[in-house]
């Protein structure tokens, strides 16, 4: 492809998923997190991968650009671009808003997708809209297929794992199905939406020099950030819990392999206690 | 008065996956609480055989668009046929099974309709008329329990949370529901499967068993020695031995990624936990696994659960294992190999 591809990822933070959360009741009858202006973030891990791919992929097609859309809280976003921009250079768009898991969808969708219509110079006809194939904190897989669709894009990809563009233009995608299998596709040409799962390659190292480059963009986009009503849209919510993950372990100490093998043997066979 | 339809497509084979059975179970029943109307929409190449597989479910139809356009998974075709289904029924309430296809197709099918849509149920209420559903936020760290007044509203299950309808035989034909698919729908090309050579799967979701792998295994042993090669063949004896499906933590992933010595047969498609799968099997053994929460997350649905690893405090285990077994996890499973032979 001569011209590139302009890939608009969306992503934004997540509590950090080493922080212990607890439910509590939200204003408007939204449910909220403990402290949750307090918890450390960062960015949605799923997001953050297609992040990174979207990187790798602008770098082998020359001419394309990458830009990052982030729906959250102006301060945390700005808190949260101080580690995500030595990862990759791009332009970013943000909207400040709550970026809570009980936001609804639609909502978000809606918000994002006129953000990301808006963007100055986007050319529709080389979009590549990238994200997570669910969020950390939404948990539906849901957001990035609804974005697509208000921005007329009808050919979607879930759980992708790789994208290569080949050297005629078109771009093989390879997403997870049932049975740790991948369907592999063609695409003749952007348009089209990608929720990435793990991808194959390692989180980029930081660059300083990238962060800088990034951090005046960031800074406007932050200035300009327009926002966005989000609630709970029509759903009502009732009992939200942390499911009790807590077990009575028993312990085995100091018995001999054997034992322990005639032991797990008999449990997988269905006959052990 | 809520109607209730129940959405389903057929595998390459003409058959009708676990999970669409449990979603038709879901939706009979969910149609006997209400005392809702209850259709099946079907869509795929051929949509025969998944109609007779469903006439005994109880649905007052049973409606099919069948294109060789949606033989395969493509989003934009599979949208165009669940939107007409979707309208012919003028339904209010909408069942799915949470399949790869499903999910990719059904959000924009959603922002198409103005409908709302929630993914990975695990449970549906109906009390006074009114439904509720469980699913989980933040991965699995909590869940809600959420209603909503917006129709269409649909409802896509987590497979393997519900169980699947049992059905006698029978036959149907299916109202064809009439669909063009436009040019603009059928770019995507499809090239084929990539599945791992036979005899090499490692990853088996109907599996009993679920063996975590943790990075424990590539670490020095006791004797001071990294032992990989050992690793890979007590690990894959295993699976073959136990028909296990294979799972690992993340830590483990991710050396392979970066080029370290780790398990050669692992990918992120084992990745489980916070950033991977969290699967359904009825057993799990952890092994050599040292993770806290966010992996732990990764076995969530697994009911009995057992670990292996020298680490008594370990956060795999302590408080989510029912047994943990302080030991060798070399040795254990090379004696578990040996037993399993012999049984």
């Amino acid at each position: 492809m001569a011209a590139g591809f302009h890939i608009v990822v969306c992503g934004s933070l997540v509590p950090d998923p080493l922080q212990p959360l607890e439910p509590v009741a939200g204003s408007g009858g939204i449910p909220a997190l403990k402290n949750e202006s307090m918890l450390p973030s960062i960015l949605d891990p799923w997001a953050a991968i297609s992040l990174y791919e979207a990187a790798r992929l602008a770098k082998a097609v020359p001419g394309s650009k990458v830009f990052l859309a982030s729906l959250g809280p102006k301060a945390k976003l700005q808190q949260l671009m101080m580690t995500v921009a030595q990862k990759a250079p791009f332009e970013f768009v943000a909207v400040d808003g709550p970026a809570g898991g009980f936001f609804d969808a639609a909502e978000t969708a809606a918000a994002l997708g006129d953000a990301i219509g808006a963007i100055p110079g986007l050319d529709r006809s080389r979009l590549l809209l990238f994200g997570g194939c669910a969020s950390a904190g939404r948990d539906a897989g849901v957001t990035l297929g609804m974005i697509g669709e208000r921005l007329g894009i009808p050919d979607q990809f879930l759980a992708v794992d790789v994208v290569e563009a080949l050297p005629d233009g078109t771009l093989r995608i390879r997403e997870r199905v049932e049975g740790g299998r991948y369907l592999v596709s063609i695409l003749p040409a952007p348009p089209a939406v990608l929720a990435w799962s793990t991808g194959r390659n390692p989180e980029p190292p930081n660059s300083p020099q990238i962060g800088m480059a990034n951090m005046r963009g960031i800074l406007s986009a932050l200035q300009k950030a327009k926002s966005a009503k989000i609630g709970a849209g029509d759903a009502a919510f009732g009992k939200v819990e942390v499911p009790s993950l807590r077990r009575q372990t028993r312990i085995v100490r100091n018995t001999p392999s054997d034992t322990i093998a005639k032991e797990l043997a008999d449990w997988i066979r269905g006959e052990g206690k | 008065m809520e109607s209730i339809l129940v959405l389903a497509h057929p595998e390459a084979d003409g058959s009708l996956q676990r999970s669409a059975f449990e979603a038709v179970g879901a939706g009979a029943a969910l149609s006997k609480s209400l005392g809702a109307s209850l259709a099946i929409g079907l869509f795929g190449a051929d949509t025969g055989p998944s109609a007779s597989a469903v006439s005994a479910a109880g649905a007052e139809r049973i409606l099919a668009v069948a294109s060789p356009e949606l033989a395969v998974p493509r989003a934009a075709p599979d949208a165009v046929a669940i939107a007409a289904i979707l309208k012919a029924t003028g339904a209010t309430l909408v069942i799915a099974p949470g399949t790869s296809r499903m999910l990719r197709a059904l959000p924009a099918v959603a922002a198409r309709l103005g409908a709302r849509i929630d993914t990975k149920i695990f449970a549906i209420a109906a009390e006074g008329g009114k439904v509720g559903i469980q699913r989980p936020f933040y991965r699995q760290r909590m869940s809600a329990e959420l209603s909503r007044t917006a129709r269409p509203w649909i409802l896509v299950l987590d497979p393997g949370a519900f169980a699947p309808v049992s059905l006698a035989a029978g036959s149907a034909k299916a109202e064809s529901v009439p669909v063009e698919i436009p040019d603009a729908c059928r770019r995507t090309r499809h090239e084929g499967y990539e599945a791992p050579p036979a005899g090499a799967e490692t990853l088996r979701p109907d599996a009993e068993l679920l063996l975590v792998a943790g990075a424990g295994w590539t670490k020095k042993q006791s004797n001071g020695q990294v032992r990989l090669k050992d690793a890979e063949s007590l690990i894959l004896d295993f699976l073959a031995k136990a028909k296990a499906s294979l799972g690992s933590s993340k830590s483990l992933v991710d050396q392979g990624v970066d080029g370290h010595g780790a398990l050669s047969f692992l990918t992120h498609l084992h990745q489980v936990g916070q950033t991977g799968a969290t699967p359904r099997h009825a057993k799990g053994l952890a092994t050599c696994c040292h993770g806290e929460e966010p992996h732990t997350v990764g076995w969530r649905f697994i009911r009995e659960r057992r670990a292996v690893n020298l680490d008594a405090n370990c956060g795999w285990a302590q408080g989510k294992a029912d047994v943990l077994y302080v030991a060798d996890a070399f040795e254990v499973l090379g004696k578990l190999n040996a037993v399993l032979k012999t049984t």
